[in-house]
């Protein structure tokens, strides 16, 4: 359902502002913060960021402020270069890794402004609940199914019909996308969403995958596949180049090719 | 398949989403679609009204030619013409959209540019066409 304001209890309001550090070289950053144990509504902090003490990434700026001005600043992070998808979030109003962010990319350097993904429960901070992601990614049974025998050896595909794959496969689930839809902030409870349809369609085109019709037969519905306006945020924000706006499309003429 | 269920979350906050996000043109053109579509039944309206008042008599008519020939009326008229023309371009867009073309970066760009420009650009048109044509017959 289309709500446009936030609920009472997530209204951001003031936040505190951290000490500046002495020295010459400073970046603001405004990040959201929420903390379950202190009852109290989430607000935007401003930290300084010694840019001089420290790597160039929005996630570098992130560690250094857990590392030398607040160390309850709470956010995922692991791989530090774009292939684990955990450090996904809102930087400079766009959903992005912030591994792959450099701060000079925010406002020209000016300010970095961050915020969990979108339109999603708050565990604490930037860290959001992905449970219903996840679980809608798994609802699209992501794994090769077949009724065929299984051969001795692998399951044999063609270069061309491993290339249809790319482009798809790259996914890292880091959810950028599908927290950038306004479909799915208004129907994430019914809409799949961008990330778990590209790997909807990611199966369906997988020449050894044998049961195309089911998975059709699953997506064929007014919310899980057809809530896609084609509004296309999911292919300007997503970190890796990928495209679900034109997997999207791609399942909807499956969905009438089959008909004839 | 059940729609996936979410975790229980107490009170956890709702994170900012169209407070915070960067307007682009993408989702801009995506709302205005739906606004300029939600004008029309207003403007259908307006035609109906000019209709019933054309088959009511001389009197109803000249009243509603009135009001539609005022400057706020003409305005209307205008808003309504770009609306009509805006929210049928867009929908050419969805077609091509539609026939799995015109996603990539550039090409989805164009598309929303080719949309902007050719309401403008059309209504322009429309209203300088209409006006030459009632000059002349005038």
């Amino acid at each position: 359902m289309v709500q446009l304001t936030l609920p009472k209890n997530s209204r951001i309001t003031e936040g505190k502002t951290w000490p500046k550090p002495q020295a010459k070289n400073v970046t603001p950053f405004k990040v959201y913060r929420w903390n379950p144990d202190d009852g109290m509504n989430p607000r935007v902090d401003t930290f300084w960021v010694d840019r001089d003490d420290c790597g160039p990434m929005v996630l570098d700026g992130l560690i250094w402020i857990k590392s030398n001005v607040d160390s309850t600043l709470t956010f995922r992070r692991s791989c530090r270069e774009g292939i684990c998808g955990s450090c996904a979030m809102n930087i400079d109003g766009t959903n992005t890794l912030a591994c792959t962010k450099g701060m000079d990319d925010c406002a020209g350097g000016k300010i970095v402004k961050i915020y969990p993904l979108p339109h999603m429960p708050v565990v604490k901070d930037l860290v959001p609940d992905l449970t219903q992601f996840y679980a809608q990614h798994a609802s699209i049974e992501p794994w090769l199914k077949t009724d065929t025998r299984e051969p001795g050896a692998e399951w044999r595909q063609s270069r061309e019909d491993r290339a249809k794959l790319d482009g798809l496969y790259e996914c890292i689930l880091c959810a950028c996308c599908t927290t950038s839809c306004p479909s799915y902030w208004w129907n994430g409870d019914r809409y799949l969403g961008p990330a778990a349809l590209l790997q909807a369609y990611r199966w369906l085109v997988d020449s050894r995958d044998e049961r195309t019709g089911q998975r059709l037969d699953e997506l064929e519905d007014p919310f899980r596949l057809y809530r896609c306006h084609t509004i296309m945020n999911c292919a300007k924000t997503c970190p890796k180049g990928l495209n679900p706006a034109k997997a999207i499309a791609q399942i909807k003429q499956l969905m009438v090719a089959r008909q004839f | 398949m059940d729609s996936p269920k979410a975790a229980p979350t107490g009170a956890r906050p709702l994170s900012p989403h169209l407070q915070i996000y960067r307007p682009m043109l993408s989702m801009m053109m995506s709302i205005v679609h739906r606004i300029t579509g939600g004008a029309l039944y207003f403007g259908t309206a307006l035609i109906a009204i000019w209709l019933v008042a054309a088959a009511s008599g001389p009197s109803a008519f000249a009243t509603v030619q009135g009001i539609y020939g005022s400057i706020p009326g003409l305005l209307v008229l205008f808003f309504y013409t770009w609306a009509l023309i805006h929210h049928a371009l867009g929908g050419v867009r969805h077609l091509i959209w539609d026939t799995g073309h015109g996603f990539e970066p550039r090409e989805r760009e164009l598309l929303y540019r080719l949309t902007l420009g050719g309401s403008v650009a059309l209504t322009l048109l429309i209203w300088t066409v209409g006006y030459l044509v009632r000059g002349g017959a005038g």
